[in-house]
C-alpha cells in the first residue's frame, strides 16, 4: 500500500463516522422538498385508495419520502457513499480524498518488469504516450517540471516530486502545491504470471479546480479522463512491445463532399 | 493516385487522394499490383458497421510490390512482391507469439475506425504497418491471381475448415458459398472430409461448389434442416461451417423475423444461417464460424447447442499463421485459388463493381481489380 492510500482511508474514516452523531443530511435543498411533497401526496393517495394491499403499499413508499425530506437524510444514498447535498467547505477539507477525481488503469506489458520501470523512471519519456505531455525536464533524483496541452489547447505547466521509488516495483510522485490541478498518483509493476509479462497499474487522484459545480463536472468527465489515462497506457504497451505506437495519421483520404473523379 | 473511398450506405467513390507516406519506422509502402473486394466490404458498403467516416479508403485483400520501407523493416526491400494479410499485426504481443495474429493487442484488422481505421488497399499505392511481421514474399513463377487471396479469404476459409477437427467419415456443412464458403468447401476436403455439403441460393455458387464435390442444397427451394437430417442419416452434419455471417437472407419465418428486427434497428445481425446450424449439427459436433457478426444477435438456440455439447469455433482469421503452409500447397499445385475468380475489372471501375457484387449480378463471385 502506497503512502497516498494510507492517507486517503485514514481521511475518509474521520469524515465518515467520529464527526457525525446523528443522521447526515446527505439530500439536497430542491430534492428535500420534492421528497416532501411527493411523500405527502402519496400518502393522500394511499388514503383515497380501496384496495388494502395498494393503500399500504402507497401509504409506505409517501411515509418514507417525507420522513426522508424532512431529515435530508436518505439511507439509499448513504448505502451507495453518494448525495445530493452540497458539501459545507469544512467537510470537504476534513473528508480530503473525499471529493478528489481519481483514476485507475491497467495494462499487461509482455516485457519484464525492470524494463517498463525503467522506461517509465525515465521520466522524459511521458511525451511519447501520455498524449497532452508536451515535455518533461528532469530537475534533479526526485523533482522533475511538467509541461502539458489541454485539448482545449491551453498550456499548464507544474513541478511534481517522486516521493517513494522501489525499483522493478513502484514509483510514486505528487504535484507541488503550487500546481493549478494538485495530484497524486502511483504507478505498480508486478511480475504477470507464467511469464506474461508486467501487470502495470496507474492509479491518480487529482484535486479538479475550482468550484463545487467545477468539481461535479469534473467527476461527470472522470470516465473520460480514465479513458485518456487507459489510452496512455495503451500506447506504453504498444512502444515497449511493438516498438511504435499505432498511428493513422497522415494517412490518405478523400476529402468529405468531393465529387467522384 | 486513385483510391476506392467509402462514403455511405451504397456509395463508393474512386476518388483522387495523396499517395501514402511512411508514418512509422515498420511500415512500408506498396504499389498494388493486384487487389479484389471481399464479402466484407459488403457490410461496409450496406452500412452494417459502425464508425466509418466518409472518403475512407476501402479494401483488405491485396498485393503488389514493395516501394519504400521504414528504418525497422529489414527483412523486405524495395522490388519485392509480397501478399499483404488482412490482419494487421505485431507479432510480438502475447497473442502474436501464440500464433492468434488477429488479436493482436497493439494492432487492429483496421476494418472502420472502431477496429484501426487503417486506410485500406483498393487504391494504386498503400501503407502497411508491421510490414516486417505481416507480408508473405512471393517467389517468381506464381501468378498475382495464383497468391492474392492469401490475403484473406483462402486461408479464412481454410481456418473454418480446420477449425471443424474433421475426423475420419466426418460429413461437413457449409452455408454459404461465396468464395470464404469455396475454400472452406475445398479445403474440408483436403483435411480428409468424408463428405461436403454446401448450401446457397446462387445457382453460379452452387454449380462451383458441385465441381468440388460437394453435394448442394439450394435453400429458395429445400428446406434446409430436414434436408440435412435425410442426407446424414438422421444423424446431422459431424461439422457445421457458417460462411455467411449477419446479413443472412432467408425466407424463413425467423429470417423475416430477423430481417425485421434489423430494419427496426433492434437489433444489429441477422443469424439465420447460424441457427441452422446449431439446429442441424450433430450431437458433440462442432460448428465453425467464419462469417463475420457485428452485435447483438437474436433467438440463438443456446439451449440446444448446450443440450447437444456441441463446441463453437469462430473469430477472425490468424493470416499469418496459414501463409507459408497454403502457399506451399499452391506452389505444389494442390490448391488452385483461381477458380473463385468471376470477374476482373480495372480499379477505376469500382464502385460499378460494388454494386454487381452486392447484387450477384451475371453469376457474380468474386470481382479481382486492377490499378
Amino acid at each position: 500500500m502506497t503512502p497516498i492510500e494510507d492517507a486517503s482511508d485514514a481521511e475518509d474514516v474521520g469524515a465518515g463516522d467520529a464527526f457525525h452523531a446523528g443522521p447526515e443530511v446527505n439530500v439536497g435543498g430542491f430534492e428535500r422538498g420534492a421528497s416532501l411533497t411527493v411523500g405527502m401526496a402519496l400518502l393522500a393517495l394511499a388514503l383515497s385508495q380501496r384496495r388494502a394491499r395498494g393503500a399500504f403499499a402507497l401509504s409506505l413508499l409517501g411515509a418514507y419520502l417525507s420522513w426522508r425530506g424532512a431529515t435530508g437524510h436518505c439511507a439509499l444514498y448513504e448505502a451507495l457513499d453518494t448525495g445530493s447535498a452540497e458539501d459545507e467547505e469544512e467537510g470537504r477539507l476534513a473528508a480530503g480524498a473525499h471529493d478528489d477525481v481519481s483514476i485507475e488503469a491497467a495494462a499487461t506489458i509482455a516485457r519484464p518488469p525492470e524494463e517498463v520501470y525503467g522506461f517509465f523512471r525515465r521520466l522524459e519519456n511521458a511525451p511519447r504516450f501520455m498524449a497532452f505531455i508536451e515535455a518533461v525536464q528532469v530537475i534533479d533524483a526526485t523533482r522533475s517540471r511538467w509541461v502539458a496541452r489541454t485539448p482545449t489547447g491551453q498550456i499548464l505547466d507544474w513541478k511534481a516530486e517522486i516521493i517513494e521509488d522501489r525499483p522493478g516495483e513502484l514509483i510514486a510522485w505528487r504535484s507541488d502545491p503550487g500546481a493549478l490541478v494538485h495530484h497524486a498518483g502511483a504507478v505498480r509493476f508486478r511480475p504477470a504470471p507464467g511469464g506474461r509479462g508486467t501487470e502495470v497499474r496507474l492509479d491518480v487522484e487529482y484535486d479538479p479546480p475550482g468550484s463545487a459545480l467545477g468539481r461535479t463536472v469534473a467527476r461527470l468527465f472522470g470516465s473520460a479522463t480514465e479513458y485518456r489515462v487507459e489510452e496512455d497506457l495503451r500506447r506504453l504497451k504498444q512502444l515497449l512491445e511493438a516498438g511504435e505506437t499505432a498511428t493513422t495519421r497522415g494517412q490518405p483520404r478523400c476529402p468529405a463532399s468531393v465529387p467522384p473523379a | 493516385m486513385k483510391a476506392n473511398c467509402w462514403f455511405g450506405k451504397h456509395d463508393v467513390r474512386l476518388c483522387e487522394v495523396p499517395e501514402p507516406q511512411l508514418l512509422s519506422p515498420r511500415d512500408a509502402i506498396v504499389r498494388v499490383t493486384l487487389t479484389s473486394i471481399c464479402g466484407s466490404d459488403l457490410h461496409l458498403y450496406d452500412g452494417h458497421v459502425p464508425s466509418m467516416q466518409e472518403g475512407d479508403v476501402l479494401g483488405h485483400e491485396f498485393m503488389g510490390e514493395v516501394v519504400s520501407v521504414g528504418s525497422a523493416v529489414e527483412n523486405l526491400r524495395p522490388g519485392d512482391r509480397v501478399v499483404v494479410p488482412f490482419a494487421i499485426s505485431c507479432g510480438r504481443c502475447f497473442y502474436c507469439r501464440r500464433e492468434l495474429w488477429s488479436l493482436c493487442d497493439n494492432s487492429n484488422p483496421g476494418y472502420s475506425h472502431m477496429l484501426g481505421g487503417y486506410a485500406g488497399g483498393q487504391a494504386e499505392m498503400v501503407r502497411v504497418p508491421f510490414a516486417d511481421a505481416g507480408p508473405l514474399k512471393i517467389p517468381a513463377g506464381l501468378r498475382d491471381e495464383q497468391v492474392l487471396f492469401l490475403s484473406d479469404v483462402l486461408p479464412t476459409g481454410y481456418m473454418a475448415a480446420e477449425n471443424c477437427q474433421i475426423q475420419q467419415g466426418d460429413v461437413v456443412a457449409v452455408w454459404g458459398c461465396g468464395p470464404v464458403g469455396q475454400f472452406a468447401i475445398r479445403s474440408a476436403r483436403l483435411l480428409r472430409a468424408e463428405r461436403v455439403i454446401a448450401i446457397d441460393r446462387e445457382p453460379a455458387r452452387l454449380s462451383m461448389a458441385a465441381a468440388a464435390g460437394a453435394d448442394v442444397i439450394d435453400f429458395s427451394a429445400e428446406h434446409v434442416t430436414e434436408r440435412l437430417t435425410e442426407m446424414t442419416g438422421g444423424r446431422g452434419p459431424d461439422a457445421c461451417i457458417d460462411c455467411v455471417g449477419l446479413e443472412a437472407y432467408g425466407r424463413s419465418p425467423d429470417a423475416l423475423y430477423d430481417r425485421a428486427r434489423t430494419t427496426l434497428m433492434l437489433a444489429t445481425d441477422r443469424p439465420t444461417a447460424l441457427r441452422q446450424a446449431v439446429k442441424a449439427c450433430r450431437k458433440g459436433g462442432v460448428v465453425s464460424i467464419a462469417g463475420v457478426y457485428g452485435g447483438f444477435v437474436d433467438k440463438l438456440p443456446l439451449g440446444a447447442a448446450f443440450a447437444k455439447g456441441l463446441t463453437f469455433k469462430m473469430g477472425q482469421t490468424h493470416v499469418q499463421r496459414y501463409l507459408r503452409p497454403l502457399l506451399k500447397r499452391i506452389e505444389d499445385g494442390t490448391i488452385d485459388p483461381t477458380f473463385v475468380i468471376t470477374h476482373r475489372v480495372p480499379l477505376e471501375f469500382a464502385p460499378e463493381a460494388f454494386d454487381m457484387f452486392k447484387h450477384k449480378r451475371d453469376g457474380c463471385v468474386k470481382i479481382v481489380l486492377t490499378p
